[in-house]
């Protein structure tokens, strides 16, 4: 561990810390004697090993102040291997707690100012944690709509509700002010509800709320002017006194009754501040954080209803959940971070209803962990409009029977995948244990979602692959399709000349159609289809010929190739930008002829793949081995490599998916540099999960083939219809 | 009182019309100008409403007449005597009734110049009611007469008299309408002009218990209207606007007279049971801004749950006496001094109840400081709430300004 900071509020401590982590990861290498083993028919292409690595990761716990004790002894736990000398510290506790901290942990307490840190968290979340900020509409379905990064978060208002209540106007990085706040904040709900209900914890409280009837306790319009609100055009049940009728009437109130009350009263009190601000410094973006806010859909839903009761022309209110967890990020625009879907705790861990285990723990543990990642992420430059790029094409959240369909897809998958994780690790003792220790936590996942499909924001496709992803790597299973991709590659690169022979061969009409139907082959193999995969093992070039006559004849269910053909009969384009899908045949035989045939156009390449590991994609370390193998074979891509035409890219990312606001700084720079012109995303999880509807500034070409028949149908058409989309931005 | 408007803004104007009664509800019980004296015509021409006579016999004639449709005889010629008085002013008893969600406020105008002959035409329950509300200042065992607000030789409408204040519970609501009752007031047939929310919710207990027709007044309007009237005649020679210099400095803070003769545009904030904020911009142009519902219901409602109390001045005096400081979590309890960063002095509350969380500081409270500290939040919150209003409000009128510099050709 390196760094870490402590916010202790008046309520609750946050700790944030930086370790570094020890994980599994998969190697390849190429073989010294790389030059020789082509003729060598049994040897892979290249080494897979797996070796430890240490990557930086943020964590975020937040413990309930009288566990403060405990919370050290976990801090000092973790403090193995440790030179810090100083504990970054923020918030009141920071001054209360100090002399505690020093001896428990004997650490010198720097203190940092709360504001400062706060904001400088809530950037660092609006920026890095995709969906993390949501605007919580009422009663609609779903409940939460999450909000894509906004390339511009600036200025807007931050809300942050602890113990009182802070308005911070931010209008950059690192200038923000003070613009106002209150004292009743969640300490007010949470001390006068302890005294009004007897009822001690904050979660219990708010649990107390979600089943009382405020109005039992508040004074309504209707009770001040009987059934004449109505025709008076007032709304009867306004709240006109918050514990009006306390006041009024001679009777017990229930504990559930009162704690609605209060609830109400503060939260629409907040909002009518923040609004009130928020008019007087004409911000339209409100972001509410703050460990009131966090996980408790009662409060976000009382707030929101507030604000947009309390403003005529409604703002955007958008609770940020997580700034509350975040004390301090240092250095902010330096790295960028990914949210661990494993290691993190959903937005309702607090809800005692839906997941009694987890309960158990709310309240005086929750948890957020982000994964450095090696380089900062940004935007695609060529994206049409950054802002409103969302990259998912459906959002499950909204849709509930894609939902019901894909939750159970993935469950039905789950047995298969944790198949293929205990065979891709053979000489492993625990690897099935762990393999069990896997499924049985992404079933829970799983689980959880069905019941609350925004527990971890918003819900899609790629989520789902993401989660899967970051599931198997905490049970040490960095990459359990390594050896397949190995082989695959091997026999596939064997393949390579014949291939490009035998396009060589045709006629140039003729072959930029082989081309384009050889991209689409390679992205038939699905190593879930066993059939294929037998196909595969016993003759390659069969296999390959096989996957091109199960595609679907033209016209394909989207079908913009005669366009295509036709802007290929004109001038050759300046760059293109390819995003790999699979490892083996998909990127040997259907990625590399294509770009093969750019290259001989004059067109330069990049070639982006995965920097590290999602199912069987190719990834850039493999992609690399590939290239340096087929260079050996073929001139045309042995030059480009050489004179720097092709180029091999990182994307930044280790999904499945694509997510074009969040790609490798590198791989921007370059597409800016070299004027990309092109931009060619193949694959379901690439070009249909996510982009489809993704509108760039320049040409695009997005082709896959539909392997699952459910999402074919819904598409109108059937198992192994094409996507052949080409567009032309508008001039 | 300003319960029941949490935040509906909406023009009083626009909203005037849905009711006869407050078509014509313009007139405050003061006004004795043309206004009213057309509405009175329009009510006495109007068969649904109840004829003025002094005599009983009268009285109960017009009971019979005041039943919708059952009126159809010729005017009698008391009634025309009765119109013809009523032209110059409304007959006594003068009372105006603000129903609120908490507690009615009655005022009552007392005359005191009253003549031989008047005294001799005036009927036994309008002497009895007089009596009954002058020399006392407790009303059944909620009713109170604040009689240190009473209003002392004023002049209104030509009569010099007093005018008195009296409260009660507005759920002692259905008792007085009894006493009315009890009392015949409808015998009187002077024009109960109320207002609040309960001059709808009660409207109907009013008429068909007490026999007793509403004259329902728009709240807002009613409440602009007498703050500026209670001004412009001084509380007994004194200013009733004040305000406090050095607030925050208990030695040099002092009570000032604030000399409200040119006072627009102001933030009115006004605090019943909830809690209205008009911005007035003139006599009668003014806005509903916003309002809360942490009002003067809340202080007593929680102090009630907290404290046990019964009444409101119970509440107030228990605040009083208490120390908030032991409730509310101060910036220093978290700071442990001034947090300079934001300037805020260690003294400010950071957050209220702030303490509460903590079971040992539970015990070591006592009523008197959560009463205390109550009345703190309250009253801190509306204060924020309107320095905000005031601070919005201000770009409006700069904005107003603007508009008007564009329509300079």
């Amino acid at each position: 561990m390196l760094e870490a900071d402590l916010t202790s509020g008046g309520s609750l401590t946050k700790l944030a810390y930086y370790s570094t982590v020890q994980h599994k990861v998969a190697r390849v290498r190429s073989f010294e004697n790389s030059g020789r083993d082509a003729e060598q028919e049994h040897e892979p292409p290249y080494e897979v090993s797996v070796q430890e690595e240490v990557t930086a990761r943020l964590h975020f716990v937040k413990f309930e102040n009288t566990y403060i004790e405990a919370c050290l002894d976990f801090i000092k736990d973790h403090l193995v291997h440790t030179e810090t000398k100083v504990i970054q510290a923020t918030g009141g506790g920071a001054y209360k707690f100090k002399d505690l901290i020093e001896e428990k942990l004997r650490l010198k307490v720097d203190k940092e100012d709360v504001m400062t840190c706060l904001i400088k968290g809530c950037n660092f979340v609006l920026k890095n944690i995709p969906h993390e900020a949501f605007v919580y509409q009422k009663d609609s379905d779903p409940e939460f709509r999450f909000q894509t990064n906004h390339p511009n978060i600036f200025p807007y208002l931050l809300v942050n509700i602890g113990s009182g209540v802070s308005i911070v106007k931010v209008e950059t990085e690192d200038r923000f002010e003070w613009v106002g706040g209150s004292s009743i904040g969640g300490g007010t709900f949470w001390g006068l509800g302890a005294l009004l209900t007897k009822t001690k914890k904050f979660d219990e409280l708010l649990h107390l709320a979600s089943k009382g009837q405020h109005t039992n306790v508040d004074m309504l319009v209707q009770d001040v002017y009987g059934g004449a609100h109505q025709t008076l055009g007032l709304s009867g049940n306004l709240i006109a006194s918050s514990f009006g009728k306390s006041a009024t009437a001679d009777k017990e109130f229930s504990k559930e009754d009162m704690a609605k009350s209060l609830l109400h009263m503060i939260s629409n009190d907040i909002g009518q501040l923040a609004c009130l601000h928020a008019k007087l410094h004409c911000l339209d973006r409100v972001y509410f954080g703050g460990f009131f806010i966090r996980g408790h859909p009662a409060t976000m839903r009382t707030i929101t209803y507030s604000i947009n009761f309390f403003s005529k022309v409604p703002p955007r209110p958008r609770p940020a959940p997580g700034a509350s967890l975040l004390p301090c990020a240092r250095h902010p625009n330096q790295y960028s971070w990914g949210e661990n879907y494993a290691g993190s705790s959903g937005l309702m861990s607090s809800s005692p209803e839906l997941c009694p285990a987890q309960r158990a723990r709310s309240g005086t543990f929750d948890l957020l962990e982000m994964d450095r990642l090696e380089r900062p992420l940004v935007n695609l430059p060529l994206l049409l409009d950054p802002s409103s790029y969302v990259p998912d094409t459906v959002d499950l959240t909204d849709d509930a029977l894609a939902r019901k369909y894909w939750l159970t897809c993935f469950e039905e998958a789950l047995d298969g995948v944790v198949k293929r994780a205990v065979a891709s690790q053979p000489g492993c003792v625990d690897a099935a244990e762990r393999a069990e220790k896997f499924r049985q936590k992404y079933w829970r996942k799983l689980q959880t979602l069905r019941h609350q499909p925004f527990a971890y924001g918003t819900l899609t496709v790629r989520s789902l692959l993401d989660t899967r992803e970051h599931c198997l790597n905490e049970f040490n299973f960095p990459d359990p399709y390594s050896k397949v991709k190995q082989k695959e590659n091997g026999v596939a690169l064997k393949c390579f000349p014949r291939v490009i022979r035998g396009l060589d061969a045709l006629g140039w009409e003729e072959r930029q159609l082989a081309l384009v139907k050889g991209l689409l082959a390679g992205n038939v193999f699905d190593w879930g289809a066993k059939a294929v995969s037998d196909v595969l093992e016993s003759d390659p070039q069969f296999g390959f010929e096989e996957a091109k006559m199960k595609l679907q004849e033209r016209p394909w269910l989207v079908d913009s190739y005669s366009k295509w053909l036709q802007r290929l009969k004109g001038p050759p384009h300046k760059c293109a930008l390819i995003f790999a899908d699979n490892s083996g045949i998909d990127v040997i035989l259907g990625v590399f002829p294509f770009v093969r045939e750019l290259l001989s156009r004059g067109t330069e390449v990049i070639l982006a793949c995965n920097s590290g590991p999602a199912l069987n994609d190719v990834t850039y370390c493999e992609s690399l081995i590939v290239a340096e193998r087929i260079a050996a074979m073929d001139p045309v891509v042995h030059s480009a490599l050489k004179e720097e035409r092709l180029l091999l890219m990182q994307t930044g990312s280790s999904s499945p998916c694509l997510d074009l606001s969040r790609l490798d700084k590198g791989l921007a720079v370059l597409v800016r540099e070299r004027g990309a012109d092109l931009v060619v995303i193949e694959g379901m999880g690439r070009a249909v999960h996510t982009n489809y509807y993704a509108a760039l500034r320049c040409e695009s070409l997005k082709l896959a083939v539909l392997k699952n028949s459910w999402l074919a149908e819904r598409l109108g058409g059937r198992l192994f219809s094409v996507i052949f989309k080409y567009e032309v931005p508008a001039e | 009182m300003g319960a029941g408007r949490l935040g509906v803004p909406m023009e009083r104007h626009g909203r005037a019309a849905d009711t006869s009664a407050s078509s014509a509800g313009e007139s405050a019980p003061e006004g004795p100008d043309g206004q009213q004296r057309e509405l009175l015509r329009r009510r006495a021409s109007s068969a649904s409403e109840p004829p003025v006579g002094s005599s009983a016999s009268a009285s109960a004639e017009g009971i019979r007449r005041s039943r919708p449709g059952s009126y159809s005889g010729a005017p009698s010629a008391s009634r025309q005597r009765v119109e013809s008085l009523r032209k110059k002013r409304q007959l006594f008893p003068w009372f105006g009734l603000d129903i609120g969600g908490t507690l009615v406020k009655l005022v009552y105008f007392e005359p005191k110049d009253i003549t031989a002959e008047e005294e001799e035409e005036e009927v036994e329950s309008l002497k009895s009611i007089r009596k009954y509300l002058t020399s006392n200042v407790a009303y059944g065992s909620t009713g109170i007469r604040d009689v240190h607000l009473e209003l002392k030789d004023l002049t209104l409408c030509g009569r010099k008299g007093n005018l008195h204040f009296i409260r009660f519970p507005t759920h002692d609501m259905p008792a007085f309408i009894q006493m009315g009752r009890d009392k015949n007031f409808s015998s009187l047939h002077t024009v109960f002009c109320a207002t609040g929310g309960g001059a709808y919710k009660f409207e109907q207990d009013f008429l068909t218990i007490g026999d007793l027709q509403l004259c329902k007044l728009d709240e807002l309007d009613c409440l602009i209207k007498g703050i500026l009237y209670i001004d412009s005649v001084g509380f007994n020679g004194r200013s009733q606007c004040y305000y406090f210099e050095n607030p925050a400095d208990a030695e040099k803070c002092q009570k000032l007279p604030f000399d409200l003769k040119n006072p627009y545009p102001l933030l009115l904030v006004n605090i019943g049971s909830g809690v209205s904020i008009l911005a007035v911009y003139s006599k009668d142009n003014y806005k509903r801004v916003t309002g809360t519902s942490l009002g003067g219901g809340t202080f007593f409602g929680l102090c009630c749950l907290l404290t046990g109390c019964s009444t409101f001045e119970e509440a107030l005096e228990m605040a009083s006496r208490g120390d908030s400081t032991k409730v509310d979590k101060l910036v220093r309890d978290i700071y442990g001094g001034d947090y300079e960063r934001f300037g805020l002095p260690g003294w400010a509350v950071a957050s209220s109840f702030g303490n509460m969380i903590s079971k040992e500081k539970r015990e070591a409270v006592s009523k008197e400081d959560l009463a205390r500290a109550t009345l703190i939040t309250i009253t801190n919150n509306i204060g924020s709430i309107a320095r905000m209003c005031a601070l919005n409000e201000g770009y409006f009128g700069a904005v107003g300004a603007l508009l008007e510099l564009l329509k300079i050709p």
